[in-house]
């Protein structure tokens, strides 16, 4: 019964869904406010409907209903509630739902901020999300239905995969689709603009905190998956440039591309054209991640061919969503009419031209290693792979000019900044990031090595070029800095930190593999590690064998670590699970590989020097953009509402 | 020409150099990094050269694992329908290695014939079979010569 209501609440969604798109955009033809009017309380309806199908498929799984077929193939009676909540995004049918849900928290936003938005706006932003949306619910109806029925029911689930049975993973999805779904505003605001031909400084003091946002929930969702990625697959590793991992990571350039050419639209009113490609692509590249995770072409282009109705309509929905938006963007964006100043190469927006260039071509080089191997297996031209030795060796060149220019991005000012006033702020900052970095890995370390020490030189320059900024605004004033600038402060300090974790754990990091009966003493990376044996334990739904070791530091014991080896009884699916001894300047890292003969194991143990300075450096930049997110410029729009308004509504309001 | 074209001519010119410089590095980085896929027959008949790493598919042979018993080295010979070659590898197996499961492996081929893998790769689902690997186990009519419960189930 209650799968059923789910059901039928999801057909609603998708009349709502085709309403919110279809009238807004009669009304801005016929320019009539009625049918305007009519986006944002459909909008509400869709998001509660989609709600209800949530709360159902929820509900499906915690009452563990093997009716459903997507409960019984992602769940088990043994399973502990929380992970039986977070199994409805296990798979695909649950992540679809998902998408769509926060699809419609976002489109609730947008409805309930349009009262600062000329209404002509707002209905049209909602009416292109309501579409992205339509598609999405035609595509879980048709093809993926999570709510699909299998008698008989059988009496046991087959498990949620063991990989996914993790903190990691209950809140990981859901932040990286909330990032993905957020640049559906971005989208759906250049989608706007290029409707109503408008990119004014209005346009983009909308677009900018939507665009930030959606931002911090993308960095969070990647950093949380890289951080998962290191606890829960036992490999030590805290990137794989794993297709998976890259479906994530291109949205994540293009939006941080994103907000950079937004400031300086804002700003200075010019790449205009330029933003509104990027709003499209950011949005193209999230609608391909999904896809590419959930659909599994990443598995085997095979796996179309055995549902070809899926691929097709993936294939089918792309088109016109990408197609559709670039026909208009040719159509409509060379009326945005382009700044007649040349850009100045030493002006802010020189080097945010830089950092978008490079940030582009960073994502392109990152797309060409993930789609070339599935094109070359689908066109039949062999089987390749693309090693992550490609993507380090194509990232590295990109992305270390960048950094520099972060070190830069405070202290040159807009439109044209003279050389030596940038000598004279930065002068100090660079000796001091090159004398701090080159001693950073030599006194913390006690090792150095020239890439690690150049890494270190760039992030700490990074660091101290953002910081000199704000030690110049407070002691010159006194006054609290605007928000916006302290965000960007934090942001770019953190990029500092996490360029500083990089270099040092790809630097000096390092790994053994090695025999160890109980009772044996390795001695590795300075600290001695003692293995005294197995033993049994009965998890809730698995049994494990659970290594105990001792870690001694000049003879003093500093950790005890228990990685283990996981059985679920469910699947049979043997899990590693890692022990961890987690510090700020390296986390010691074992791992247990197979059992050998007589009570030896082959043990894995990492030395991961400064590798919480990765996350720690990412999750700065992410409450960066939170900081930006208060300023008082946006919240300052209701004031601002009245004189735009009256200078939209000439437009089409006017019915 | 005026000082303002030639700048923007300057920097137009010094993107377009900036960009071919990046697309030539990102071009001669992609194709020294492909890895190109083998089965086991291809090796033994020779058509493989000795020194590019690759990657290798089959099915580890019944009977065939031997640890050493002081270090980590495992032997095993990897096959297809037709023929096997013998692997070795230093290190830790992933959980789902065990004989008659199929396998990916990369790695180099060495002058006497034997793949020297640098990581051993098994997928995380019992049921499921890496389609390299499903294909190498198909002889030239494209039957597969699984063992018949071990056909991939994709």
């Amino acid at each position: 019964m209650i799968p059923e209501l789910g059901n039928f609440a999801l057909i609603l969604a998708l009349c709502l869904a085709l309403v919110q798109t279809a009238v807004p955009l009669y009304g801005m033809a016929r320019s009539r406010a009625d049918c305007l009017a009519v986006a944002a309380p459909a909008a509400v309806g869709q998001f509660v409907m989609l709600g209800i199908a949530f709360a159902a498929l929820a509900f499906a799984f915690y009452g563990n209903d093997f009716s459903v077929a997507y409960v019984a193939a992602n769940s088990n009676t043994h399973l502990p509630w929380f992970y039986r909540i977070a199994a409805v995004w296990g798979a695909h049918e649950g992540s679809l739902l998902l998408w769509m849900l926060l699809l419609s928290c976002w489109s609730l936003a947008v409805a309930a901020a349009s009262r600062s938005l000329p209404r002509d706006v707002a209905s049209c932003v909602l009416a292109v999300m309501g579409s992205v949306s339509v598609g999405f619910l035609i595509f879980t109806l048709f093809t993926s239905n999570p709510f699909a029925r299998q008698f008989p029911a059988p009496a046991e689930g087959r498990d949620l995969n063991p990989l996914l049975q993790d903190p990691g993973l209950v809140i990981h999805p859901p932040m990286l689709y909330m990032g993905y779904v957020g640049f559906c505003v971005a989208f759906a605001f250049a989608i706007t603009a290029l409707i109503t031909g408008r990119v004014d400084s209005a346009w983009t003091r909308w677009t900018r905190p939507w665009t930030t946002a959606a931002w911090v929930f993308l960095t969070v969702g990647v950093t949380l998956g890289s951080w998962w990625a290191y606890n829960e697959l036992g490999w030590g590793g805290w990137w794989f440039w794993d297709p998976v991992e890259n479906a994530s990571f291109m949205p994540w350039l293009v939006g941080t591309a994103l907000i950079h050419s937004l400031a300086v639209t804002e700003k200075r009113g010019i790449f205009k054209s330029w933003t509104v490609l990027l709003a499209i692509t950011a949005f193209a590249l999230s609608l391909l991640g999904t896809f590419l995770v959930r659909s599994g072409v990443l598995i085997s282009v095979h796996a179309f061919a055995t549902d070809p109705a899926r691929g097709v309509y993936i294939l089918a929905f792309f088109a016109v969503v990408i197609g559709g938006s670039l026909l208009l963007y040719a159509i409509r964006a060379p009326r945005f009419e382009a700044g007649t100043e040349p850009v100045a190469i030493l002006s802010r927006e020189g080097l945010l031209l830089l950092n978008n260039i490079f940030l582009v071509v960073a994502a392109a080089a990152v797309l060409l290693g993930t789609l070339y191997p599935i094109l070359a297996d689908a066109l039949g031209l062999g089987r390749i792979s693309v090693g992550p030795p490609y993507f380090n060796k194509v990232f590295i060149p990109l992305t270390a000019p960048l950094v520099a220019l972060v070190g830069g991005a405070a202290v040159i000012a807009w439109k044209r900044t003279r050389w030596q006033a940038v000598q004279s702020r930065l002068w100090l900052p660079l000796l001091l990031a090159i004398g701090l970095g080159v001693l950073l890995p030599w006194l913390a370390l006690g090792e150095s090595g020239v890439v690690a020490a150049a890494g270190c030189v760039l992030g700490i320059w990074a660091i101290l070029g953002a910081l000199e900024d704000v030690v110049r605004r407070v002691r010159g004033r006194r006054v609290m800095l605007p928000r916006n600038v302290l965000g960007m402060t934090l942001a770019h300090v953190g990029v500092g930190v996490f360029v500083i974790g990089v270099s040092l754990v790809t630097g000096f990091g390092g790994e053994r593999d090695v025999r160890m009966a109980p009772g044996d003493r390795v001695s590795f990376a300075g600290y001695d590690f003692v293995f005294k044996g197995t033993r049994h334990v009965e998890g809730p739904n698995f049994t494990a064998e659970t290594g105990d070791f001792l870690v001694f530091d000049d003879g003093d014991q500093i950790a005890e670590l228990e990685p283990a080896k996981r059985r679920y009884n469910a699947s049979g699916q043997v899990m590693t699970e890692s022990g961890i001894d987690v510090g700020v300047f390296r986390d010691l890292y074992v791992s247990l590989g197979e059992s050998l003969s007589g009570q030896a194991w082959s043990v894995r143990i990492y030395h991961r020097p400064f590798i919480r300075w990765i996350w720690a450096g990412a999750f700065l930049s992410a409450i960066g953009g939170l900081v930006a997110l208060t300023d008082k410029r946006y919240r300052r729009r209701e004031k601002l509402r009245a004189p735009s308004r009256e200078h939209m509504s000439s437009a089409s309001v006017q019915a | 020409m005026t000082r303002t074209q030639r700048r923007r001519l300057l920097l137009v010119g010094g993107l377009f150099v900036g960009l071919a410089a990046a697309a030539a590095l990102a071009l001669t980085a992609f194709s020294q990094n492909l890895l190109y896929f083998y089965q086991p027959s291809e090796i033994v008949a020779g058509k493989v050269p000795t020194d590019t790493r690759f990657r290798i598919g089959g099915l580890v042979e019944n009977g065939s694992v031997q640890r050493a018993s002081d270090d980590l080295v495992v032997r095993f010979s990897l096959a297809d329908c037709e023929d096997s070659v013998p692997v070795r590898f230093r290190g830790t197996l992933p959980d789902l290695f065990r004989e008659g499961q199929g396998i990916v492996a990369y790695g180099k081929i060495d002058h006497d014939g034997r793949f020297i893998a640098d990581e051993v790769l098994a997928k995380h689902d019992e049921n499921y079979m890496s389609p390299d690997v499903a294909d190498a186990m198909k002889d030239d009519q494209g039957v597969s010569c699984m063992p018949t419960n071990m056909r991939a189930s994709r």
